[in-house]
């Protein structure tokens, strides 16, 4: 049977790159969470209609190049400090849309105590937080949110809670704190979380807008390179492995 | 419209900032300068002009707020004494590394370490060799009275967006606790957002308009040799400050044999040392580097050519004394003394150093 020629119209187009994604060739790794992550959010703020009132704050680490990759205004803040950084933006510019992208290693780690504080003080911004439970862009050191057993290059006989304490669980801590009105664990591993990953954070979004507090959306993310699999084996592993540690659904509000 | 009254040289700085239209301060509480933040949440400047408060949880995150406020376009301020300002290093880099305005107050303390609470001006090195990392300055001015402290933070705020460049007050415990008379200027108006854009459109990060494409405030760079271009921009941009922005004041330099280098509250306590050098018939001057950063090179190296020798006074054990010795080019004698440690020296003390140093050799 001859191939049947269908011609394109905007009547049968069932999907196309987000309008606010730019054409730069992204640095990221076959398989890893931040492309899927980045589209959402281009996708979410282009639905809003708040293309010109987003305000990006990049962390240090794999998310650094945000601003090259998603059409609005950025700022790339230094290693952990994007939440004191969005702080002053939001209370500068009340009626922007203010959040900050953010990785385990910057977000957990160094950047703990802006996070907390930004949090406590209800801050109208909203946190977008990557964890894959590994160091990406240094080579795959462990984080603070690697698991037990996790063999990574600074635990490569695989983290021992005796020597580095526990996976941190930063969502359930913050969610005990007064500022923040919305805290969610999500992941983008499969297409209906996808789905529902962006429902949590568009309402995360919309919480900053109407000053409700400090919306915290973590997601469960996989690191292909840094933990050595395929990206299909490192989806796998996310389900298997990462999601029994941080089970996925809202932890407040 | 104009006021005189009394105040403290850090109550001036909150006075200053509201007056000249800031936008935002973030600070930490630490002595000698916690006065500052403890003035403007007394005089609740967010009910009036509209300027942001924001008592942050460390050095740290204040100067990583001012660093987005300033990404915004906006005038913003931080203050701190030395061993914050060690903190705030990371993020002065930072700032200058992202081309971004800013007035950062150091009322310095005693150290290193924790140190005291005792005036210093022991972190001269800190503020005007670097401090943080990279190849970047900072250009720092250095009141000498609590009127300067006043002024100087409507300058600092000029040369911040003339330059794009972080700007520090350079104080101490002594003009930051001292009371002075001072004259206030008449308040003047914050930015609008459309001023903003309009002046600062090309790089503040305000939300994109669909009349400009995304404005980006980062200092990474992955390409070393477009970086080794961004540090030659840089250094260009430096060189035009320390060709236009040198200023000192000179007292007595004209017919001096001896002059005395000093800033800040040592400057103070060196023009009575002229006064008693003048009562023994000895000719000593006074050069006050108002710009430590530019430093007022010229008139030391003119000077250089004709007097006997320089005393840098300085309450540390001799930082600005190298800056002396490079725009003198070593051609004559150049002493250090001071007190340090949070010791302030008497007039006397300087006059004895004086004359054991160039008269008793």
């Amino acid at each position: 049977m001859a191939a049947r020629e269908v011609a394109r119209t905007p009547e049968n187009k069932v999907y196309s790159k987000p309008r606010l994604l730019t054409d730069a060739v992204m640095h990221f790794c076959p398989g890893c969470s931040h492309g899927t992550i980045h589209k959402l959010i281009a996708e979410v703020i282009d639905e809003m209609g708040m293309e010109h009132e987003a305000i990006g704050i990049s962390p240090v680490g794999c998310g650094v190049l945000a601003y090259d990759y998603i059409d609005i205004d950025w700022v790339e803040a230094a290693h952990g400090r994007a939440a004191a950084v969005g702080t002053a933006i939001k209370r500068l510019n009340p009626s922007k849309l203010v959040f900050t992208y953010q990785g385990d290693g910057d977000l957990a780690a160094i950047g703990t105590g802006e996070t907390i504080h930004a949090c406590n003080r209800g801050e109208n911004i909203t946190i977008i937080y990557i964890n894959n439970a590994i160091y990406g862009m240094t080579g795959g050191q462990m984080a603070p949110t690697t698991l037990l057993g996790q063999r990574t290059a600074t635990t490569p006989q695989g983290r021992d809670a005796a020597q580095h304490g526990y996976p941190f669980k930063v969502g359930d801590m913050l969610a005990q704190l007064d500022g923040v009105c919305y805290v969610t664990r999500q992941s983008v591993h499969t297409p209906a979380s996808v789905r529902r990953a962006k429902k949590a954070l568009r309402k995360a979004f919309e919480n900053s807008m109407q000053q409700k507090g400090l919306s915290f959306v973590e997601f469960v993310s996989t690191c292909s390179s840094g933990w050595k699999m395929t990206p299909v084996e490192a989806n796998r592993w996310l389900a298997e492995h990462m999601l029994p540690v941080y089970p996925l659904g809202d932890i407040k509000g | 419209m104009e006021e005189i009254r009394l105040m403290k040289g850090n109550e001036v700085i909150a006075e200053a900032a509201v007056r000249c239209g800031c936008d935002g301060y973030f600070g930490y509480p630490i002595t000698p300068q916690s006065e500052i933040l403890e003035t403007l949440t007394m005089m609740r400047p967010w009910e009036t002009t509209g300027m942001v408060v924001v008592q942050a949880e460390s050095e740290v995150a204040a100067i990583n707020m001012a660093y987005g406020g300033a990404s915004c376009g906006k005038r913003v301020m931080v203050s701190s004494s030395s061993p914050g300002i060690s903190l705030m290093c990371e993020g002065l880099s930072y700032l200058a590394g992202a081309e971004l305005p800013c007035l950062v107050v150091n009322v310095s303390r005693g150290g290193p370490g924790l140190g005291t609470i005792q005036p210093s001006q022991a972190d001269y090195f800190q503020a005007v060799k670097g401090g943080g990392h990279g190849d970047y300055h900072l250009i720092v001015l250095a009141p000498g009275s609590v009127q300067e402290m006043y002024d100087f933070v409507s300058w600092g705020f000029d040369l911040a967006f003339r330059y794009r460049n972080p700007v520090m007050i350079l104080s101490d415990g002594v003009i930051g606790q001292m009371m002075e008379k001072v004259v206030l200027s008449a308040p003047k108006p914050r930015w609008s957002d459309e001023q903003i854009a309009e002046m600062w459109g090309s790089w503040a990060v305000t939300g994109k308009p669909a009349s400009r494409t995304r404005n980006i405030v980062t200092s990474v760079e992955l390409d070393p040799l477009r970086q080794e271009r961004f540090n030659h921009k840089l250094t260009d941009k430096y060189r035009t400050i320390c060709e236009r922005e040198a200023r000192c004041e000179m007292v007595g330099c004209d017919d001096a044999d001896y002059v005395i280098v000093a800033y800040g509250s040592s400057a103070r306590i060196s023009q009575k040392v002229v006064e008693l050098a003048a009562e023994d018939g000895l000719k000593v001057g006074l050069l006050r580097p108002i710009t430590l950063y530019p430093f007022p090179e010229r008139e030391i190296e003119r000077l250089s050519h004709r007097v006997k020798g320089f005393l840098s006074v300085e309450m540390s054990m001799g930082q600005m004394i190298e800056d002396v010795k490079l725009a003198s080019r070593c051609r004559v004698p150049v002493y250090h003394f001071g007190r340090t440690g949070g010791v302030i020296h008497t007039p006397t003390e300087v006059y004895e150093a004086l004359k054991s140093n160039f008269l008793q050799k």
